[in-house]
């Protein structure tokens, strides 16, 4: 009976795959997108950013985004959304991007601890903003409760909205919110489910609320 | 997305001056200050836009809102959508504009976008947003496909026969039953234009929407002293419960005084090419028992002069419903 082989160089993961395969792939596309370094100050990364090295795409931009609590120095092409600065330059991949027009929220990400669409917000804009993903979230081993309770209660089933829908379930915490499940509905509506796991969603929603 | 360069500029002198050099401030501008961005990005990524320049204006000094002297709210133009709708002075003596406000798009959305952006706000029309498309709108003389082609959710109150296309704006119908002043400066100084005579109809030139001229900025918003007593609703009638646009909405801003209605400002969301101030609602209601009979009237008097297409028809005996019921509600 053969075992799953150990993913690694020679057996790599889908996602190690689809990373590698995709990098060689989309190499001119992503030439636009170039990641210089992290650093962890935000007085130093100015200075550094100015001076990134790299491949000098024309009319880059450096900027410092400051993602997880973590700053990073970037050289940018105007046009990239925070979306796919967070994604593909960053290489968060756990903001997903699925309309990419502001309709779906499955790009829902935190700016100064409130959720906005990544996907309609052009990355430079955000410059030394405090920028929350789901890896900022929690962790594998320690969960956020809304992390937590969406596994508890079922809330998905493809997972790709997921992320967008905890995101967005953990801004609802702190925002006016009625206590009955049609107002968290209401105030999660810019959040699409295409396999429909709503009732799971609110369920989990309510739970943390009651918790916290 | 075509390229364009970025720049931050560092007061709103600088921003109008850059933004003077530009051609229009009307559609296809090639100076464009980005707020929330949850319009013009959208448009760029579909090349509806391609401003050659974008100028950063989230922080320029233009978010506070703050008391007038004359007892009215001055709402600064990038002041967030969900921040205007939750002030409690807003919330207590502008509900109107409250309950329109969180009426419409998502909460990220609402986060996100900006006071003079929702001003700004671009229709919905499917035709306007496809460059494979004719549009009149976005490239004048090419016609419009809407008027014989898919148009349930476009315009049955001041169209023409170049533009059908619905201003999407729930906020921008709040405003216009409150009576707000859109504040501008501009290369020649500051004017103060009422939110009446802001939007354009679309007439022979739909692709200009506004007043504005290059290097306009909107700096501000100013709402009158509250109307004392007044009771307020927005209803906002839409093909599902939330996160939609309306088919149809109505702003009521009323007083009633011994069960007559004693002063009235009605607009309508979703069915006009601006947000539609509704004179002929006042006048219908002024003077006479609040009751159904004469909600009724009033409604009717609103869509006197709509005119349907081939698919909206619909709208204009929904948009009656809507008002009448909206009123039922403010007296209730």
């Amino acid at each position: 009976m053969r075992h799953d082989p150990p993913s690694g160089p020679s057996n790599p993961t889908r996602r190690q795959f689809l990373l590698t395969t995709g990098g060689t792939a989309a190499a001119t596309v992503i030439a636009a997108y170039i990641p210089v370094h992290a650093n962890s100050t935000a007085a130093e990364s100015g200075s550094a950013a100015a001076n990134a090295d790299g491949p000098n795409i024309e009319g880059a931009v450096p900027i410092t985004l400051r993602i997880n609590g973590k700053d990073h120095q970037l050289r940018i092409d105007p046009r990239t959304t925070l979306l796919d600065c967070i994604r593909e330059t960053v290489a968060l991949t756990g903001t997903k991007k699925g309309c990419d027009h502001g309709q779906c929220g499955a790009c829902t990400v935190h700016v100064n601890g409130r959720r906005v669409n990544s996907c309609l917000s052009l990355a430079l804009i955000h410059d030394g903003e405090e920028i929350t993903t789901i890896e900022g979230l929690g962790t594998p081993e320690a969960l956020h409760p809304m992390q937590a309770a969406f596994v508890s209660h079922d809330g998905y089933q493809c997972g790709y909205c997921t992320s967008g829908q905890i995101m967005s379930a953990v801004a609802l915490l702190k925002e006016p919110c009625g206590p009955d499940d049609a107002a968290v509905k209401e105030l999660m509506s810019g959040n699409i489910c295409r396999c429909g796991a709503y009732a799971n969603i609110v369920a989990a929603i309510q739970q943390v609320r009651k918790n916290t | 997305m075509h390229t364009f360069e970025f720049s931050r500029p560092k007061d709103p002198a600088t921003a109008i001056a850059t933004a003077a050099r530009a051609k229009t401030a009307q559609q296809g501008a090639d100076v464009r200050f980005i707020g929330g961005g949850t319009t013009l990005l959208d448009l760029m990524k579909l090349n509806v836009e391609t401003p050659a320049r974008v100028l950063d204006i989230n922080r320029l000094p233009l978010d506070k809102i703050e008391a007038t002297p004359d007892g009215g709210l001055k709402i600064g133009a990038t002041v967030r959508n969900s921040d205007l709708a939750h002030h409690p002075t807003v919330q207590r003596d502008y509900a109107v504009l409250s309950q329109a406000i969180l009426n419409g798009a998502s909460a990220q959305l609402r986060n996100m976008a900006t006071t003079a952006g929702n001003l700004l706000q671009r229709t919905r029309c499917m035709y306007f947003r496809d460059t494979a498309m004719p549009c009149n709108k976005r490239e004048p003389g090419t016609g419009c496909p809407a008027i014989t082609g898919s148009n349930r959710s476009l315009a049955v109150l001041g169209t023409s026969e170049h533009c059908i296309a619905t201003n999407p704006s729930d906020m921008c119908v709040a405003m216009a039953a409150l009576e707000a002043t859109i504040h501008v400066q501009g290369p020649k100084g500051s004017r103060a234009v009422p939110i009446g005579d802001f939007h354009l109809l679309p007439g022979n030139t739909p692709n200009r929407e506004t007043v504005l001229e290059p290097g306009d900025l909107i700096t501000h918003v100013t709402l009158p002293p509250p109307i004392a007593g007044s009771k307020q609703v927005y209803l906002k009638l839409r093909d599902r419960a939330s996160y939609e646009f309306a088919l149809a909405s109505a702003a009521v801003v009323m007083t009633v005084a011994g069960g007559k209605v004693t002063r009235a400002r009605i607009a309508l969301g979703g069915v006009g090419t601006k947000p539609w101030r509704s004179p002929e609602a006042e006048a219908a209601l002024v003077g006479k028992p609040a009751d159904a009979a004469n909600f009724r009237k009033a409604a009717e008097a609103a869509m006197r002069n709509a005119k349907p297409q081939s698919q909206n028809g619909f709208k204009i005996e929904l948009a009656r419903r809507c008002l009448t019921h909206a009123l039922q509600m403010a007296t209730s």
